[in-house]
């Protein structure tokens, strides 16, 4: 059953091959089972699963389902969860039950999704290894020395394990697109502005975006259809109809026209992974698509600039924590600063820390305009460098990490070294395009995926294409052989 | 050395939607603790803020309504501090791009002149909550119902040289915002608070002193005194050759001085930037016309319209343009009273306002009602009763004993306007003060004072005194 | 560019952050490195570009005056610290 996409589980529960309550059980024991050594789960809501498993099979038996109705997912513990701890991944939420939840999580819950439970994450979402985390690093199930990619990497592990069919994600830099890509998983990020922040956690407001990590572009166009919509609750939310994605899922790819970004395919990008996106390419003519080199001049500049503009706004965004009205408080506050003070120094860890200083440096008296507003002019030129290809193009493609999953412990003590791991994924977060991670083969036995990257709002297109080599390609289909 | 004073105001004021700026709770005032402070303006994980409608109207309102531009493009930002009543260490207000731009204001002195007042800007922003200082074992206990209630901070130019000139200002500001219907304006619940900026220099340097603020006085009796003893504090220290301290003060209303800050002395470095979750507010010529044509008369307009429409002094128009209420009721009281306009603000500037006064009633509450009054001016007018006997009526009306008809009929204080009525009495009080009569009649002609009293005592005042003045001159010749 | 003790205690201050005084070298060092990067931005000249707060080009949408939220305070305040009758308690504050 693990090797069963999301959509043919669907399917088997509308013909009532199988219940909601077996297949919930069935996921609820892998994990039990498997996720010891991977860590992926930071809260499993076993009980409540089966409840709400429960609830699905009557709504299947008096034939008021939806297309996703019974079928259990995970949601990143960024995602507020009413009644169920929502930790972020750090000691700060520890204790933190919602009390509301997640447009994402309200909106799931009524297609009648099964929650499994939350999965571990970088805290704070600020990470690329998941090796921030309170809770523990995740392993990546390919390779459990390795990591599983950042900072939804407990969902991509989760989902490349099989113990999950789905899993939710966020996405600020990255942190959908490099862990699907380091697990062989599917990831997209949408549009800034088309899934609500609402009850997600923010790290970076200007940045944040939730989106699905599935087995496949086919299951990823059903969960972003439950997903996405406008929410009067999210200022940011853009008002727009949202298409039938999996509707679109196979026109034909005749006369696509795909851009390679020159800068994509230079020096500090790995041979192998190289290799591997070229191939993947090639199924891409092979399927009509016509491919042509483009530049995107300021792609180097994208990771100074977003290292500005995330941390400023994490900085700000993180000072509500400050132990009065929810979340870690020190023991025995001498006075109110020393209540901020060790309430925050406790709760955060290291890298949560750094960027707070960061933002806070970036933005106090005297730097602003050389760091935040040069940074947001740079946002601009990032920004308009893409405009221009999509004048020439549908679709931008390369990969997404320079190289495949590297080993637990081997960046975490160099910080800039880590960030530069995120050099393409970074660009498109900063024009809030629509990016998207499908797995395209291997390198030295670890996964390597293929980013696409398309114009505002066009995600349909994304998964168009990403549905149309999997078409042609199995690599999706593949799983670690020892998460039997 | 001679000093001037130099001051600047800003001025706080809570709007009066129903919700808060960003979150749709309530912003009622006096509920119990915390039960109108929703996840939003509890700055939980994950909320966000939606901007409300109202307060983007309101704030239109007011800045047409000093002539200012009113922004097609402001921005919120974030103002970074960390304090309890501020729950997400941030302060959502405007910056770099304020909605309101420049615009000016005149206000009237005391000495009949006026003076115009420029407004810099009035930016739009959240307030914060409130610090409990009373002991919850030992600690401050937070209600965090005020936070998020919108208020427009509307910020004065250094262009104000005198506490008269501070306060006259800040009244015309208090009045124009319930002209306008965006603030209640109770400076009793904090709906309208202002700081203070004050510096000295000598008189005829150009270049500012070193200022100093008093934040949050809610009354214009404390700030008047807060000026006065900021200025005898600066001036001592200039005098004595020191130097003013930029600071942050308190007025300590029950030692009538200022004292220092001390818990936000600290160098603040508010690190503002654009809200990310918010996105800049648009407003086209369409919109900002819609608005201009809700705009009510305003203050000015009104007073103009009372001197030039309705024949009442410069001083006169201005007292009862104070505020719109006042305004209204005098318009009511002079078309009851058939036009008698000057005779109207006679009456309410000063026996009704003497008696609201006295009575520490509102205006709203008071039991003479503008109908009552306009009727009762028209019975002078008609000539039913003199003005002495309208005391009465007056005194009667308020102390509930109904219109001025039921009052004269009831105490029969109809005019006597009857010539031979009147003529006997004068005969009577003639025949009884022979001696007076002669020595009038001798020539001492203010003895007609003593007439006229006599006989009005003799008609219990009902006597019409020009009657009685032009028959005792004719018998006394 | 390097970060100094000082700077490092200034911005850990103005960010409310206990560090120990052992581990200040190390975010010296670090922050340091991501200044580093960041000063690459200095790089490029930016004269005359408007600057790009916001993926879209979109305005800020307005919400009707209506009250929706009523009183939750007990499921508010249910992961609250330290609160007593109604409210949350924190250490004195001076003002």
């Amino acid at each position: 059953m693990k090797e069963k996409t999301l959509t043919e589980l669907a399917l088997l529960l509308q013909q009532r091959e199988l219940s909601s309550v077996e297949l919930t059980q069935y996921y609820l024991d892998r994990i039990q089972r498997l996720d010891t050594t991977l860590n992926s789960f930071i809260s499993v809501t076993g009980e409540e699963a089966l409840k709400q498993a429960a609830v699905a099979d009557q709504k299947i038996a008096v034939g008021e389902a939806g297309p996703l109705t019974g079928v259990p997912i995970a949601h990143k513990d960024i995602f507020c969860t009413q009644g169920v701890r929502t930790s972020c991944g750090s000691k700060m939420l520890d204790n933190f039950i919602a009390p509301y939840n997640a447009t994402v999580v309200e909106k799931m819950s009524e297609a009648g999704v099964v929650m499994l439970g939350k999965t571990n994450m970088d805290e704070f979402a600020m990470g690329s290894s998941n090796e921030n985390s309170f809770y523990g690093a995740v392993s990546n199930p390919w390779n459990r020395e390795y990591v599983p990619g950042g900072s939804s990497g407990g969902s991509a592990a989760a989902v490349a394990a099989r113990l999950t069919p789905a899993a939710t994600g966020t996405d600020t830099g990255g942190s959908i697109r490099q862990p699907a890509a380091l697990c062989g998983v599917t990831g997209l990020k949408p549009t800034y502005g088309r899934v609500s922040r609402w009850g997600m956690i923010a790290f970076a407001s200007s940045l944040d975006q939730g989106g699905p990590l599935t087995q496949s572009a086919e299951d990823a166009a059903l969960m972003l259809s439950a997903m996405a919509g406008f929410d009067p609750k999210d200022s940011t939310s853009m008002e727009r109809e949202v298409p039938d994605y999996s509707a679109t899922l196979n026109n034909p790819l005749q006369g696509v026209r795909i851009g390679l970004p020159r800068e994509y395919f230079s020096e500090g990008l790995d041979g192998g992974v190289e290799n591997v996106v070229q191939e993947a390419i090639a199924e891409y003519r092979k399927m009509g698509a016509e491919v042509v080199d483009i530049d995107l001049p300021n792609t180097r500049l994208a990771v100074p600039t977003y290292y500005v503009v995330a941390p400023a706004e994490c900085s700000s965004n993180l000072s509500r924590f400050d132990g009065v009205r929810y979340g870690h408080r020190c023991d025995d506050p001498r006075d109110l600063e020393d209540l901020y003070k060790r309430s925050r120094g406790e709760g955060f860890g290291d890298e949560v820390k750094r960027r707070i200083m960061i933002g806070a440096y970036t933005l106090s008296a005297g730097y602003y305009d050389a760091y935040y507003l040069k940074a947001q002019r740079l946002r601009r030129l990032i920004s308009e460098d893409f405009q221009r290809a999509f004048e020439r193009v549908d679709v931008i493609m390369g990969p997404v990490t320079p190289t495949t999953a590297f080993r637990k412990g081997e960046k975490s003590d160099d910080p800039v070294n880590m960030y530069l791991s995120d050099i393409y994924t970074i660009a498109v977060s900063l024009a809030g395009l629509p990016g998207m991670s499908i797995p395209a083969g291997f390198s030295d036995g670890m996964p390597v995926g293929l980013q696409l990257i398309g114009n505002h709002f066009d995600e349909s297109r994304l998964l168009n294409l990403a549905h149309q080599y999997q078409q042609v390609s199995d690599w999706h289909r593949q799983a670690p052989e020892d998460m039997a | 050395m001679e000093w001037e004073i130099v001051i600047g105001l800003e001025i706080h004021a809570q709007l009066a939607t129903k919700t808060k700026i960003f979150s749709p709770a309530a912003t009622a005032f006096g509920a119990e603790p915390n039960t109108q402070a929703c996840a939003i303006d509890l700055g939980m994980p994950g909320v966000l803020p939606v901007l409300n409608r109202e307060v983007v109207r309101m704030a239109t309102k007011f800045g047409l309504a000093i002539d200012a531009e009113v922004a097609h493009h402001s921005v919120f930002a974030r103002k970074n501090y960390f304090y309890p009543d501020l729950p997400k260490g941030y302060q959502i207000s405007q910056f770099e791009l304020p909605i309101v731009g420049k615009g000016v204001l005149e206000i009237d002195l005391e000495d009949g002149s006026s003076k115009t007042i420029g407004v810099t800007r009035a930016h739009l922003e959240e307030d914060a909550g409130k610090s409990l200082h009373e002991d919850y074992h030992g600690m401050s206990g937070i209600d965090l119902n005020r936070a998020g209630t919108p208020l427009l901070e509307i910020v004065s130019e250094p262009d104000i040289r005198s506490s008269a000139e501070a306060v006259a200002y800040a009244k015309k500001i208090h009045s124009l915002v319930q002209y306008l219907e965006i603030c209640d304006g109770n400076m009793q619940e904090g709906s309208f608070r202002m700081d203070v900026n004050i510096s000295l220099r000598p008189v005829g340097q150009e270049a500012y002193g070193t200022r100093a603020e008093i934040k949050n006085l809610n009354s214009f009796r404390f700030m008047e005194k807060a000026i006065a003893y900021e200025f005898d504090r600066q001036m001592d220290i200039l005098e004595e050759g020191g130097k003013v301290v930029q600071e942050t003060r308190l007025f300590d209303v029950d030692k009538g001085e200022t004292r220092s800050m001390r818990s936000k002395e600290e160098a603040n470095d508010y690190r503002y930037f654009p809200d990310p979750d918010l996105l800049p507010v648009v407003l086209d010529e369409v919109y900002i016309e819609s608005v201009r044509k809700e705009l009510p008369e305003l203050p000015n307009e009104k007073k103009h319209r009372f001197i030039t429409h309705l024949g009442l002094s410069s001083y006169d128009a201005s007292v009862l343009t104070g505020s719109r209420e006042m305004a209204a009721y005098f318009e009511a009281v002079a078309e009851a009273a058939g036009g008698e306009n000057k005779q109207a603000a006679n009456w309410v500037m000063g026996e009704l306002s003497a008696a609201l006064n006295k009575a520490g009633t509102a205006l709203a509450d008071s039991p003479v009602t503008a109908g009552m009054l306009g009727g009762m001016i028209k019975r002078i007018a008609d000539k039913t009763i003199s003005g002495k006997i309208a005391k009465q009526v007056f005194e009667a009306m308020w102390s509930g004993e109904g219109s001025a008809d039921n009052v004269i009929e009831k105490r029969g204080l109809k005019q006597i306007t009857d010539n031979a009525a009147i003529e006997s009495m004068i005969d009577a009080v003639i025949a009884a003060n022979p001696a007076q009569a002669e020595q009038y009649r001798a020539g001492k002609e203010q003895l007609l004072g003593f007439f006229v009293g006599q006989v009005m005592k003799v008609s219990k005042g009902q006597a019409n005194p020009g009657q009685v003045n032009q028959i005792l001159r004719e018998k006394l010749k | 560019m390097s970060l100094e003790k000082r700077e490092i205690e200034k911005i850990a201050h103005l960010a409310r952050l206990a560090i120990d005084e052992s581990a200040i070298p190390g975010y010296a060092e670090d922050l340091t490195g991501i200044l580093d990067l960041v000063d690459q931005m200095s790089a490029v000249d930016t004269e005359g570009v408007e600057p790009l707060a916001h993926p879209h080009d979109a305005v800020q949408r307005l919400r009707e005056d209506v009250v929706t939220e009523e009183n939750q305070r007990e499921r508010l305040q249910s992961n609250a610290p330290q609160t007593d009758s109604g409210l949350f308690l924190v250490p004195k504050v001076i003002e």
